[in-house]
């Protein structure tokens, strides 16, 4: 079953194009990746499907729902968590309070049952619980911004580049926990730069090249795939 | 030191010597219909030269002094402490709030009247700077037009008094809930604004609601102001020597004491308390409220806020909508012990003040706005002898300020983090 569905999508910023007609299949239950070039749009990519900017033409269809037009208020509260481009955590906020921003629609048992998970799945967070979220490592700050996404208990999880900037061990856990929310049921959209991590981690990659897809295949074939290799692989 | 810096150092005495000559140099006399120029005297000039060394000076060696100012923080007692942990810190605050309240309580019975007057004043400003630290400090909007509000609460009463014959208590909701509405029709269209493009919009609706008092003649009596305001009667007795409106008694009479103009002025001041502390409450209950944590989350980061669903839309608005509550709130009280308004009450510079005291006050503290509110409105009045050189210390005040303390009083969150604390 289709969890979400990019159909030819357009996205312009003003006027100009950044997206030429995208279209993209996300299943229940998998890993997707989408690799591309630095201002392939990638981000543009996530954001439309936030509704922040608004595709310009083309649908956007999550849980068989047609959310082109939906406010981001909308979408962001139907079962689906984003972890943006740059983390973008509450910096002045502590760490727990950050998390209770992220289940700010839920009641408060289930924040408590999310904390609880998140702090399961990241014990550094439950140690740092106190402090201010802007004074922890990028590693830890990233951890932050993918528990904060949890709270909200989405079925499904964007993530932007999560291993942007980060020690190679940190990102090794950083992926080792994406793949166990893919386990726990949660279907994962992930774009990374970071392509041979990303491909190994995915059920099935796109490659998105200036606004437009330029190959789609199984995580594996991508891998092996000469152009991907040249472009995205160091060769 | 470098050549840059000296070079600097002269473009900055220069222009002082540029401004200074036309402004203090060279007088207009009037001799009979004619008006002349005449220069200033020798004593004149050579202050101003001594002025223009002194800015030299300043300027050329201004990252030694600007040093020796940096390390003030030494002497502050506070300045080395640990930060408090957060729910310590607000306990504390509650006692001291608690403690401020009470000596309020007293305060007027042992003062004289003017004093009296002026804390109702002090109270005005803390209910609007709580409302605007809902709107700058903890949605982190910068709102320069704040002074709209206030006008529109007080106008309310005004009007409402002369046209209907309103009472005070009647038409404290009423201009609240005005001010209220007045601040979500300005929010719409501001909403996508950030930062400066805010700043400016709202600067220009603060003066176009002035100008609007100043020229609707036929309605607000334009700059002539509208008099007559009644003061607030409890249950129903009036506080002057005679009664005004029928069916009401006079307070004196009530409880058989001699007339004296004191009572008004207390029960007036003790009006201001108990709204100034059901403001401080009410948006206290804010704070904690999923809404207060929403203000924070997108004055923190808006695309983040908007990402966990937060509507900015309805984010933005109710910070807007609760700020300009409570200033139609502090405008009716201000109407209401003033007794005439005019739109000269309402110019930008309150507008500055009541910022100035929220970012004194450490932008989202509650108590911090509260003592900055007392020291801006009293240290001008204290200042008085000085009179026309009370606003250049509040200048050098407020620079001082920003050099010493720039997170405000009492900041809600403490900025500085010691690195080596960690690990
Ligand atoms: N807010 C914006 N306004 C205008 N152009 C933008 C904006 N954000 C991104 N772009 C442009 O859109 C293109 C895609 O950017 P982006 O989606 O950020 O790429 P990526 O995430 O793949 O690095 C780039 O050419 C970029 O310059
Ligand atoms: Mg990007």
């Amino acid at each position: 079953m289709s969890m979400l569905v990019l159909e030819d999508v357009h996205t312009h910023y003003g006027k100009i194009e950044a997206l030429h007609g995208v279209s993209v299949e996300v299943n229940q239950g998998e890993i997707v990746s989408l690799i591309g070039a630095n201002g392939a749009g990638k981000t543009t990519l996530l954001m439309t499907v936030c509704g922040m900017p608004q595709a310009s033409a083309g649908r956007v269809i999550l849980e068989g729902r047609d959310i082109t037009n939906e406010p981001t208020a909308q979408i962001m509260r139907s079962g689906l968590a984003i972890v943006p481009e740059g983390r973008r955590i509450f910096s002045g906020l502590t760490v727990e309070e950050n998390l209770h921003m992220g289940g700010f629609f839920n009641t408060k048992s289930e924040i408590r049952k999310s904390q609880t998970h998140v702090y399961e799945l990241f014990p550094r967070l439950k140690e740092r619980e106190h402090q201010r979220a802007g004074t922890m490592s990028g590693g830890e700050q990233q951890m932050l911004a993918i528990g904060r996404a949890l709270m909200s208990r989405p079925n499904m999880i964007i993530l932007d580049e999560p291993s942007l900037g980060l020690a190679p061990l940190v990102i090794k856990q950083i992926f080792e926990i994406i793949g166990h929310l893919r386990d726990e049921g949660i279907t994962v959209f992930l774009v990374e730069q970071n392509a041979h991590q990303a491909l190994h981690l995915a059920d099935r990659g796109y490659v998105l090249e200036t606004g437009k897809i330029r190959l789609h295949d199984t995580g594996k074939n991508l891998l092996e795939n000469p152009d991907v290799q040249n472009a995205y692989l160091g060769g | 030191m470098a050549a840059n810096n000296l070079r600097h150092a002269l473009f900055c005495a220069v222009v002082t010597l540029i401004i200074s000559i036309p402004i203090l140099g060279l007088n207009l006399e009037a001799e009979g219909i004619n008006i002349i120029l005449t220069g200033a005297k020798t004593s004149t000039y050579i202050a101003i030269v001594l002025a223009a060394i002194a800015v030299f000076v300043f300027q050329a060696y201004r990252d030694s002094i600007m040093g020796l100012l940096g390390k003030l923080p030494n002497l502050n007692p506070l300045a080395d402490k640990e930060p408090m942990e957060q729910s310590k810190r607000a306990k504390l605050e509650s006692w001291i709030l608690t403690g401020i309240i009470v000596l309020a309580l007293f305060w007027p019975f042992v003062v004289s009247r003017g004093s009296v007057d002026l804390a109702t004043l002090v109270l005005i400003y803390v209910m609007l700077a709580l409302g605007l630290n809902v709107v700058v400090g903890l949605a982190g909007l910068l709102d320069l037009g704040y002074v709209a509000f206030y006008a529109v609460g007080a106008y309310t009463f005004a009007l409402l008094s002369q046209y209907t014959g309103i009472s005070f208590w009647m038409a404290l909701p009423i201009g609240a809930l005005l001010a209220g509405l007045t601040g979500m029709t300005l929010g719409f269209p501001v909403l996508r604004l950030r930062g400066d493009y805010l700043a400016i919009v709202t600067l220009g609706f603060g003066e176009i609601i002035r100008i609007l008092l100043n020229n609707w003649t036929t309605l607000t009596g334009g700059p002539n102001g509208i008099g007559g305001i009644p003061e607030p009667t409890l249950f129903g007795m009036e506080f002057g020597r005679r009664v005004k409106e029928e069916g009401n008694t006079s307070f004196h009479e009530t409880f058989g004491i001699a007339y004296s103009g004191e009572h008004k002025v207390i029960f007036l001041y003790l009006i201001a308390l108990v709204l100034a502390v059901i403001t401080a409450l009410i948006i206290r209950r804010f704070m904690r409220m999923p809404v207060g944590r929403a203000w924070e989350a997108l004055r923190e980061d808006e695309i983040a806020a908007r990402s966990l669903g937060l509507s900015r839309t309805a984010v933005k608005l109710s910070a807007f909508t609760i700020g300009a509550f409570f200033a139609g709130f502090a405008g009716t009280v201000f109407a209401s012990k003033q007794g005439f308004i005019s739109p000269e009450s309402f110019v930008f510079l309150e507008s500055a003040i009541i910022l100035a005291i929220v970012v004194l006050g450490g932008m989202g503290s509650q108590l911090g706005v509260i003592l900055a509110a007392i020291a801006v409105t009293i240290l001008p009045e204290l200042a008085r002898e000085f009179s026309e050189y009370r606003m250049l210390i509040f200048g050098a005040a407020m620079v001082l300020m920003m050099v010493w303390r720039p997170q405000g009083l009492l900041p809600m969150r403490r900025i500085h983090i010691t690195l080596n604390k960690q690990e």
